[in-house]
C-alpha cells in the first residue's frame, strides 16, 4: 500500500495515520479535499466499493472523525480515509452522487451523531429513532441511564416474594399448615 | 432545459408520484412479512398493482448496541453481540472476538481456527436452512419450511452439545473457542450433513423444478452489474451476478485456504438465480464441515493463555476485520484508546444497503405480490442496519 500513498501524497495533502496490516490502512485528509480524493480513489486507483462511512466522538479533542472505508476488489486492499470536523459546528460535504448507499451512512449520521450534510436526499427524515427530542444518542455526552431513568420510572417490585407465605395467606387462607 | 446541476443523478432519490392525480394509493408493507425478512416497513405508492415509489421504513429492532458496547468491558460485550444477527450469531462473536485479537496482537492455536471454522459453516448451513424455509414460504410453499427448520434443529442440537447454547452461544472469545469437542461429536455432524444433503435434494425437486416459483421468481428484482459497485452489492446477490469474489477465497480468514471449495456465480442476477447460489453454498458448506473435520488436528490447545478476563488490557488502535457471512461482507470496525472500554465500534451488515437503497431501487415496476419474494430474494436483515 506504500505505493498507493505515494501517489496520494503526490496530488493531495494527505498524511499517513497507521497501516494497521498489510491490507488495511487509514490516511488523514482535510475536509475540503476529501472528495476529490475518494472520487479519485474510485475512479483512477479501483477502490469501487465503499464498506462504511461512520464518525468517531472525540470529546476529549472536540472533534468528530468520520471515517469512510474503501476497498479495492483488484488488490484485495481497503483504505480507510479520516476526515476531521469540528465537533461544534459538525459540517461536512455530501457524497451522496459517489455511491448509492452514501446518503442512507449520512442520513444515519445526522441523526445520531447531529452532523449536517447539506444537499443530501431525506437527510431530515426520520431514519431509526422515531420522534426523538433529545440530543443525538451517539454523542459521548449522551447518558443512556440518565435518559431511562428519566423516562422509564422505576416499577416497585412484588410485596413478597416468599412462595410459602403468600400461599398459606393469600391462596388457601385457613387450611392449616 | 434544465442547468446540470439541475439535472436528476442516477443516485438522487426519485421523485414521489403525486397522489392527488387519483392514479395511485400508498400503503403499508410490514413491518411484518412473509418470510424470514426481519421487521422493516415499505412504505410503498401502487398504480393498479404495481409498485410505482418505494421507502424503507427500519427501526423496529432498533436496540442501540454500538453505544451499548462503548459502555461495557470488552468481555460484557459478547452477549450484545451475539443479538445483532439472530439467525448466525457466531460471524458476530468471531469478528468481535478477531479485531480485539488484532489490536492485541493474540496469536490463536491452530485446533481453534479449525474449530472457529467449524462453528462458522455449521452457522453458514443453520441460516441458509432457515432463509430457505422463509423464503418458500414467501412464494406460497410453506410445506418447505416445515422440512428446512427441522433440519436447522438438528445443527442447533449440535450446536447446543458444541458450546452449551442452541442460539447465542458465545464460543468464540478472544484467544479461541470455549471448549473441545465432545466425544464422538464428529460421527453425529456427519449424521445430520447427511441428513441435511438429503433434504436439499428434496428441495431442489420440490422449490427448484417449480413451475409457479419459476414463473414468479425468474426476472425478479435482477440486479445490473453496474448496481455491484454502485451499492455496494455485496454475496450471494453479487455473485448470481457473475463476480467471482468471496472473502474466503480473495482474503482467507482462519484455515479458509486450507479448504478445497470454488466460489459459486451464476449470470442471470435474478431471485432465482439468487436463491440458486445459495442452495449451491448450502451443498459446498456440508462440503467444507466433512472436511474440517477431516483435515482438523487430533490434538492441542484451544484457547491461547491469557490474563483473567477481568484485567484484559487492550492496547489502542483501530482497525477493520471482516468475514463472508450468507448475505456476505459483515465486518467490526473498532477502535480503542487504551482504556478498558471501546472508544467506537461499528457493525457493518451487508444488509444496510441491499434492504434500503437497493430495495427501494429494485421494488419500482414490480407486481405487489412479489414484493416480499424480492425482500427475501436479498436476504436482508434488518437489525444490522440500526445496530
Amino acid at each position: 500500500m506504500k505505493s498507493l500513498i505515494n501517489r496520494l501524497t503526490e496530488q493531495f495533502k494527505v498524511s499517513l495515520e497507521k497501516q494497521t496490516k498489510s491490507d488495511l490502512c487509514f490516511i488523514r485528509v482535510n475536509k475540503d479535499d476529501a472528495e476529490q480524493l475518494i472520487r479519485h480513489c474510485r475512479d483512477h486507483e479501483s477502490y469501487t466499493h465503499l464498506s462504511f462511512l461512520t464518525a468517531i466522538d472525540r470529546i476529549e479533542d472536540n472533534k468528530f472523525t468520520l471515517t469512510y472505508l474503501l476497498h479495492n476488489y483488484q488488490s484485495h486492499q481497503s483504505l480507510g480515509v479520516h476526515v476531521e470536523l469540528d465537533r461544534e459546528n459538525p459540517v461536512m460535504h455530501s457524497l451522496h452522487r459517489l455511491w448509492g448507499q452514501m446518503a442512507t451512512y449520512q442520513r444515519e449520521l445526522k441523526e445520531i451523531y447531529g452532523i449536517e450534510f447539506p444537499g443530501s436526499p431525506r437527510l431530515n427524515d426520520e431514519f431509526f429513532l422515531e420522534g426523538w427530542d433529545q440530543i443525538p444518542p451517539m454523542r459521548k455526552e449522551f447518558s443512556t441511564v440518565e435518559f431511562c431513568e428519566e423516562r422509564f420510572p422505576i416499577r416497585e417490585g412484588r410485596q413478597s416474594t416468599d412462595a410459602k407465605q403468600t400461599m398459606k395467606v393469600e391462596i388457601y387462607p385457613g387450611r392449616g399448615e | 432545459m434544465p442547468s446540470i446541476s439541475q439535472q436528476p443523478h442516477k443516485f438522487d432519490p426519485p421523485l414521489e408520484p403525486d397522489l392527488t392525480s387519483g392514479k395511485y394509493v400508498k400503503i403499508w408493507h410490514g413491518p411484518q412479512h412473509p418470510g424470514i425478512t426481519g421487521n422493516m416497513s415499505l412504505e410503498l405508492t401502487i398504480c393498479g398493482d404495481e409498485v410505482a415509489h418505494c421507502k424503507t421504513h427500519v427501526g423496529y429492532l432498533h436496540r442501540g448496541f454500538e453505544k451499548l458496547m462503548e459502555r461495557r468491558t470488552f468481555i460484557q460485550n459478547f452477549p450484545v453481540v451475539c443479538r445483532i444477527a439472530v439467525p448466525e450469531p457466531a460471524f458476530n462473536e468471531y469478528l468481535y472476538a478477531a479485531a480485539i485479537e488484532e489490536i492485541a496482537e493474540i496469536e490463536v492455536p491452530e485446533l481453534a481456527q479449525w474449530l472457529r471454522v467449524l462453528n462458522l459453516e455449521l452457522m453458514r448451513l443453520a441460516s441458509y436452512l432457515m432463509w430457505l424455509g422463509g423464503s418458500s414460504g414467501s412464494f406460497g410453499m410453506t410445506t418447505v419450511y416445515q422440512w428446512t427448520v427441522t433440519h436447522r434443529d438438528y445443527i442447533l442440537d449440535l450446536f447446543e452439545e458444541m458450546t452449551g447454547a442452541r442460539i447465542y452461544h458465545m464460543y468464540i472469545t478472544p484467544g479461541g473457542v470455549r471448549a473441545k469437542l465432545p466425544e464422538g461429536f464428529k460421527g453425529r455432524v456427519l449424521k445430520v450433513m447427511q441428513g441435511v444433503e438429503k433434504l436439499l435434494y428434496e428441495v431442489e425437486k420440490v422449490v427448484f423444478n417449480n413451475h409457479v416459483f419459476k414463473l414468479r421468481s425468474q426476472g425478479l428484482g435482477i440486479i445490473s452489474k453496474d448496481m455491484i459497485d454502485e451499492y455496494g452489492i455485496v454475496g450471494p446477490n453479487q455473485r448470481a451476478c457473475g463476480f467471482e469474489r468471496d472473502l474466503r477465497k480473495d482474503q482467507p480468514y482462519l484455515v479458509y485456504d486450507q479448504l478445497d471449495f470454488e466460489v459459486v456465480t451464476e449470470t442471470e442476477s435474478d431471485a432465482y438465480t439468487r436463491a440458486w447460489v445459495r442452495y449451491q453454498e448450502m451443498h459446498q458448506s456440508v462440503s467444507m464441515i466433512r472436511q474440517v473435520l477431516d483435515k482438523m488436528p487430533e490434538g492441542g490447545s484451544f484457547h491461547a493463555d491469557l490474563p483473567n478476563v477481568l484485567h484484559w488490557n487492550v492496547p489502542a488502535g483501530e482497525t477493520y476485520v471482516k468475514a463472508e457471512c450468507t448475505r456476505g461482507e459483515y465486518g467490526y470496525y473498532m477502535v480503542t484508546d487504551g482504556s478498558e472500554y471501546l472508544q467506537r465500534i461499528h457493525i457493518r451488515g451487508p444488509s444496510y444497503t441491499h434492504a434500503v437503497s437497493v430495495m427501494e431501487k429494485l421494488a419500482v415496476g414490480i407486481n405487489i405480490a412479489d414484493v416480499a419474494g424480492l425482500m427475501v430474494s436479498l436476504h436482508t436483515y434488518p437489525p444490522e442496519i440500526e445496530r
